[in-house]
């Protein structure tokens, strides 16, 4: 079924006006609400009316990440707080978080796109949905469950982890359909086959999993180990959460939601756009958000885009699997983590950052951070409880700023190897 | 009354013990005491060498974490009941013992290397109860 076919099988020149109204209106409410956009406009001589259809695009500056952190934490918004109904957050890159907001109508927009992803996996309302996304600050959890409510499919809102009693309910309820990362559902995979429940007595049909990058040989894993169809769901919170794009159930690219989105492809290092079929960084402009709408915001993630008309009839662009980052960002069991943030909490416990190497594992399914910090003469006691306390303070400092646990090892100065006199940062040993 | 004791910071590792008591042996620095601390992950060496500054910096230019830590070192008679008579005198004026190793010489008499979280009381207390404290010129050349 098609949730909004008039939007999802619009033809190209359909699409191209809406975006391009919609496109104007989104460049003048940040104009004349957000300073520091209006700053970059003028800086490079542009006014609101200078753009005219989606063609004038490119002329607008960038928005990044750290737009987000240097106008921390409401500075974007367009609204007042009091139309803002939701506050989400992410991991920042210092430590300070990435924070959005809502209003009424932003959460309806989102839900519909959630409704018209699930609709793409072949999802419906007799279906009964177990969430195992994080609820709380985290976008998936709530993004995922408003969409599965506004369908009207039964919603289990488990939350993430818990392990035991997902497969309980899972097998009690009756579950048809689960969401949730990747990783998480090898990890519920193996436990199955662990306790010896056969994937025949469940009634699992379909697996909606996001948040972090898997490749096709982990779908096919997933897909065997659950007996199910694995759909991939992209998505990030600056821009609105999961169900920006979503696979249909030929699983051939993510359908973004262009009529509130509008995707482009540049070179990360010329800025400049490419031409459809080619890699790059993806780049998007929020068409229909009121609680900070954000103008060509970098994503770093590395795709490329589609513009043929799918086999399921939708004629929404579909981007391809990411393919990396173009920066050194890591995505950790759906959480982002940059190797930045853990210098800046080891620059806490000392004047001098020491020497660190984070290893990135998969261990069975699920992925396992560990953090070499060379034990130099400013961290060095002779008493063991003191090194010990040390190690417990990092790996406890590092927890509350990641939001997941490190393994943290203390090891002997100059144990990590440096190239060219620099470091090397991380390790990432995932085969992805 | 106060020992500079050598405190070097280990990875559990196969040959890294050798290779801190061969650089000190070739460089003529004679060892009189050792213990080494173990957890599952590291150990720390602790040692009293014949030269601690210069073993520091032979162990510094070899790159090791190491640092020299101020410890006593008491003569005890190598008897039952000696060292619980010194402990307790310890213990009763409220000194703390962060770590001690001790090693007996001969029949008569051990050395207890003790590292008190306050060494100037450490030091008034034992001498107060007339303790034999091994000086440190003594104690690096044994």
């Amino acid at each position: 079924m098609i949730w909004n076919e008039k939007i999802e099988c619009a033809s190209r020149e359909e699409m191209r006006d809406i975006q391009s109204e919609r496109l104007k209106q989104t460049v003048s409410r940040i104009y004349h609400n957000v300073p520091s956009y209006r700053q970059k406009m003028q800086e490079v001589g542009l006014v609101p009316d200078d753009i005219k259809s989606v063609d004038d695009l490119s002329k607008l500056p960038f928005t990044l990440k750290t737009d987000l952190r240097d106008n921390y934490p409401f500075g974007l918004f367009t609204v007042p707080m009091s139309e803002i109904v939701r506050i989400h957050a992410s991991s920042g890159t210092t430590g300070k978080p990435t924070v959005v907001g809502y209003t009424r109508k932003d959460l309806n927009n989102w839900a519909e796109m959630i409704t018209r992803g699930l609709c793409m996996a072949g999802v419906h309302r007799d279906d009964i949905v177990q969430v195992a996304y994080g609820y709380g600050l985290f976008t998936g959890g709530l993004g995922m469950h408003y969409g599965c409510e506004n369908l009207g499919a039964s919603v289990i809102p488990i939350s993430g982890g818990n392990t035991d009693k997902q497969l309980q309910l899972m097998q009690d309820f009756g579950t048809t359909v689960l969401a949730c990362t990747p990783s998480y559902s090898l990890h519920l995979g193996e436990e199955l086959a662990a306790k010896g429940i056969k994937k025949e007595d469940l009634k699992l049909r379909i697996g909606i999993f996001g948040a972090e990058p898997w490749t096709e040989n982990m779908r096919k894993e997933i897909e065997a180990s659950l007996g199910i169809k694995a759909i991939d769901i992209y998505g990030l919170s600056e821009i609105m959460g999961p169900g920006v794009s979503c696979e249909c159930e030929h699983q051939a690219g993510m359908h973004i939601m262009e009529d509130h989105f509008i995707p482009e492809i540049i070179d990360p290092i010329t800025l400049q756009p490419l031409p459809a079929g080619e890699v790059g960084e993806l780049v998007f402009t929020t068409i229909t958000k009121e609680g900070i709408p954000l103008i060509r915001y970098r994503t770093r993630d590395l795709t490329r885009l589609n513009y043929e008309k799918c086999a399921c009839g939708r004629t929404l662009v579909r981007m391809e699997k990411c393919k990396g980052r173009s920066d050194d960002m890591l995505i950790i069991r759906g959480v982002n983590v940059f190797p930045s943030q853990i210098e800046s909490v080891l620059l806490e416990m000392s004047e001098t950052a020491p020497h660190y190497l984070l290893i990135v594992e998969r261990e069975g399914n699920l992925d396992t951070l560990k953090l070499m910090v060379e034990v130099q003469e400013q961290f060095f006691s002779d008493e063991i409880r003191q090194l010990e306390a040390l190690r417990k303070k990092i790996t406890h400092k590092l927890q509350s700023t990641l939001g997941i646990s490190v393994d943290v090892k203390l090891v002997e100065p100059k144990t990590i190897e440096r190239t060219a006199g620099k470091a090397k940062r991380v390790i990432d040993n995932r085969k992805l | 009354m106060i020992i500079k004791q050598l405190s070097v910071f280990l990875e559990n590792k196969t040959g890294r013990l050798n290779e801190v008591t061969q650089l000190l042996g070739n460089s003529g620095i004679n060892m009189s005491a050792m213990s080494l601390a173990d957890t599952s992950e590291f150990g720390i060496l602790r040692m009293i060498a014949s030269e601690p500054d210069k073993a520091l910096l032979l162990l510094k230019e070899a790159e090791f974490s190491v640092r020299l830590t101020d410890v006593v070192c008491l003569n005890s008679p190598n008897e039952p009941g000696a060292l619980a008579r010194a402990l307790n005198i310890l213990s009763g004026e409220g000194v703390f013992i962060e770590y001690l190793y001790a090693y007996s010489m001969d029949n008569k008499s051990a050395n207890i290397v003790l590292k008190p979280d306050n060494i100037q009381k450490c030091i008034e207390v034992l001498q107060a109860h007339k303790m034999e404290l091994v000086s440190a010129s003594d104690m690096y050349k044994i």
